[in-house]
């Protein structure tokens, strides 16, 4: 018998090493398998069994619940057994999923290099490693892919920029900062299948000419921490790292660095301070890091998801990626559904999908069975929507013409209890916390708009205050350097154009 | 100069020492005097100043720049409570407010942290690099009378 549980530091967090170690006891012949998660979060702790070549799921398993699955299996009874859930790979078809760049993530054993190979892993790079770098840009361009880390911006532009610019030694840095609240696609992946990061990052390196990457990863991911070192040293072990590629004479390394605790590094020129070991501030732009980045020199900056979905792309055809999605927007977007829903948990979903269907249908709605009220998609930076928004498909100028985004993917929805003038003064927090304090309306501005939020909220002049709150909106969006401050007035103005009943402007809808 | 201040020096010179051919390397030896000493003190940014051939201001500005540097020893056990937004949708203020408030809590430093990437099952605090998730009131404070040691279920 073999038995999957995850070690995804989430499936941790709610049990699943306890869960592990009862399977241990309760069956100490049979193979136990520890993989990344699913990204099914509400059935964790899950444990799969594989039977006739499925992998039959049940979940949420505490520990003490263990033992009745194992005698249900060996009965022949799995199906009647509360927790069962059916087939994992089945399940995850009927919501429409396409695991296109989470393929292996919560399947293998996160750094076995013969699962990842017996997988798919490294057939990618193999074919990028036969290609010129020209060919493997074109790929990345004919994908549609664009950059998950935010901005969306075409990911086969900014390697052509790299590729194209002489200077070197050129550099590749992973942006795995992964500080927007409601995400952790990229914390998942480097859990559940760094290889793929590894092997996203050579083939980027391989594409434009670089022979030093970098990964930068925010310290609250210690788990991430310790499995991405294992996967560098089982790529170095392997060859997939090092002076000689794959056996192709190319020479590509890879460092890990930990950040220190600041959102502003994930904003791509802050990150390169501060891998160079200075204070996190936002540089000025031109010149673009493409060109000049890293100690000065052309550094290729992506996202860890942008990354790792290089691999399916050059080992699948970048016509059948970008055959998924919608418009601009191809290719599959990961959503990180989470907040008050019934099943939260990674959605890897072409673009085109509607909120609506990834938060009532996928979802199951507000996990309080309260009305869902709210809704903020993108991170921190990104707007509340209301009910009446969430036809809008995901897709990169859909959500933009809403005045929304998709930002990282993640959508954290609340229900009616969410007071959102409360919730549009944690954004002004959040900035004022986390600005790196080059400009003064990020720096002071946030400050200053906590203050004009409280007044409001305290009935003090509240007309003239709630001018004054949007005067001091724009004076953000316009001037400031980077998206931190030019954006955190989003969740402001949303939750006062959607919202203003609970800045105390209009009667409070009767709460059901 | 105490024997103790001189052995200290001659950690920080040789944590320097180990990280002497990275690029960029000032974080790295940060991250690593605070892990060995706990804190990363006044002596030992001057140490790394005139190591790394920097002025102490320098060093002092990128210490005091990022949340996870300490300049003074710090509680021995560390609880990182999330107060950001899928937090929040779930009953996160809850937990922070009851978190920051348990008088009794041994030697654990409860710190605000936004976002553990733990978002799908919230509300999540982190104790000891530990994630902890589906946390309530009662749990949270039930972790800190316990001085950081029994992890309730
Ligand atoms: C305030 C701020 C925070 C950001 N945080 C992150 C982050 O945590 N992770 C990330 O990948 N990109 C982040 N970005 C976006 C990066 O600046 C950059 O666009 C990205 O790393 C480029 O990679 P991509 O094209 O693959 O998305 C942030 C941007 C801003 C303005
Ligand atoms: S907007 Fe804020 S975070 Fe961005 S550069 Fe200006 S001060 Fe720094
Ligand atoms: S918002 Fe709390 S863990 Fe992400």
């Amino acid at each position: 018998m073999k038995y999957y549980v995850s070690k995804d530091s989430a499936a941790v967090s709610v049990g699943a090493a306890e869960t592990a170690a009862a399977l241990d006891r309760v069956a100490p012949d049979a193979t136990l398998v520890r993989t990344g998660s699913r990204g099914l979060y509400w059935l964790e702790p899950l444990v799969e069994v594989e039977q006739d070549g499925h992998r039959i799921g049940f979940g949420p398993l505490a520990s003490s619940e263990v033992e009745s699955v194992v005698t249900a299996i060996q009965a022949g009874t799995s199906s009647a057994h509360p927790r069962y859930v059916g087939d994992i790979d089945e399940l995850l078809r009927s919501q429409g999923q396409r695991r296109l760049t989470f393929a292996r993530c919560g399947v293998i054993d996160p750094t076995d290099w013969d699962d990842f190979v017996a997988h798919g892993g490294s057939a990618g790079l193999r074919m990028a490693l036969e290609q010129d770098g020209q060919t493997i840009v074109d790929a990345v361009k004919t994908s549609g892919l664009r950059g998950r880390g935010g901005a969306g911006f075409p990911t086969g532009i900014k390697w052509q920029t790299v590729h194209d610019t002489p200077s070197t030694p050129k550099y590749v840095v992973c942006n795995a900062d992964e500080g927007d609240s409601g995400t952790y696609a990229d914390r998942m992946m480097m859990e559940g299948d760094p290889l793929t990061l590894l092997e996203g990052m050579t083939i980027a390196a391989v594409a434009v000419g670089a022979t030093r990457g970098y990964i930068y990863l925010r310290s609250e991911y210690p788990d991430a921490e310790r499995t991405l070192k294992r996967a560098i040293e089982v790529a170095h072990e392997v060859g997939m790292l090092g002076d000689d590629i794959l056996g192709s004479g190319r020479a590509f390394d890879v460092e890990l660095r930990m950040g220190a605790g600041a959102y502003i590094c994930g904003e791509e020129t802050s990150l390169l301070e501060s891998l160079e070991g200075k204070r996190g501030v936002v540089r000025f732009k031109p010149p673009l890091p493409a060109v000049q980045g890293f100690l000065g020199q052309p550094t290729m900056i992506n996202n860890v998801i942008t990354l790792c979905s290089v691999p399916a792309i050059m080992a699948q055809g970048a016509e059948h990626y970008a055959s998924f999605g919608i418009n601009k927007s191809r290719g599959t977007l990961t959503v990180q559904l989470c907040g008050n829903v019934a099943r939260p948990g990674l959605y890897e979903m072409p673009f085109g999908v509607t909120l609506d269907h990834v938060i009532n249908s996928l979802g199951g709605g507000a996990r309080s069975g309260r009305p869902v009220r709210a809704v903020q998609v993108g991170g921190p930076l990104g707007a509340y929507l209301p009910q009446a928004y969430l036809d809008t498909p995901l897709g990169y100028e859909e959500m933009a013409e809403k005045k929304s985004m998709i930002g990282h993917g993640g959508v954290v929805v609340f229900d009616d209890t969410v007071d959102m003038a409360q919730q549009a003064r944690f954004a002004m927090e959040f900035c004022d916390l986390e600005s790196c304090g080059k400009c003064t309306p990020c720096r002071v501005g946030s400050v200053r708009a906590q203050e004009v939020i409280d007044r409001i909220v305290a009935d003090d002049d509240r007309a003239g205050n709630l001018d004054l709150l949007r005067e001091l909106c724009d004076t953000m969006i316009n001037g400031s350097l980077c998206a931190h401050g030019g954006m955190a007035p989003f969740p402001v103005l949303s939750a006062l154009n959607h919202f203003s009943e609970d800045f105390g402007t209009r009667e409070p809808a009767e709460v059901q | 100069m105490t024997n103790e201040s001189i052995d200290a020096e001659a950690a920080v010179r040789q944590i320097c020492a180990a990280y002497a051919d990275r690029q960029g390397p000032l974080l790295p030896i940060l991250h690593a005097i605070q892990k060995s000493a706990g804190h990363v003190s006044d002596a030992a940014i001057e140490v790394i100043a005139d190591e790394l051939n920097l002025s102490r201001a320098e060093v002092f500005g990128v210490v005091t720049f990022y949340h996870d540097f300490h300049r003074k020893p710090h509680a021995t056990h560390v609880l990182k409570v999330c107060r950001a937004e899928a937090c929040q949708a779930v009953g996160g203020r809850e937990v922070w407010s009851a978190a920051s408030t348990v008088e009794a809590r041994g030697d654990v430093g409860v710190e605000a942290v936004y976002c553990l990437g733990n978002c799908a099952c919230a509300p999540s605090v982190q104790l000891d690099g530990r994630t902890l998730g589906r946390m309530d009131a009662a749990r949270v404070t039930a972790l800190l009378v316990s001085g950081g040691t029994g992890v309730p279920t």
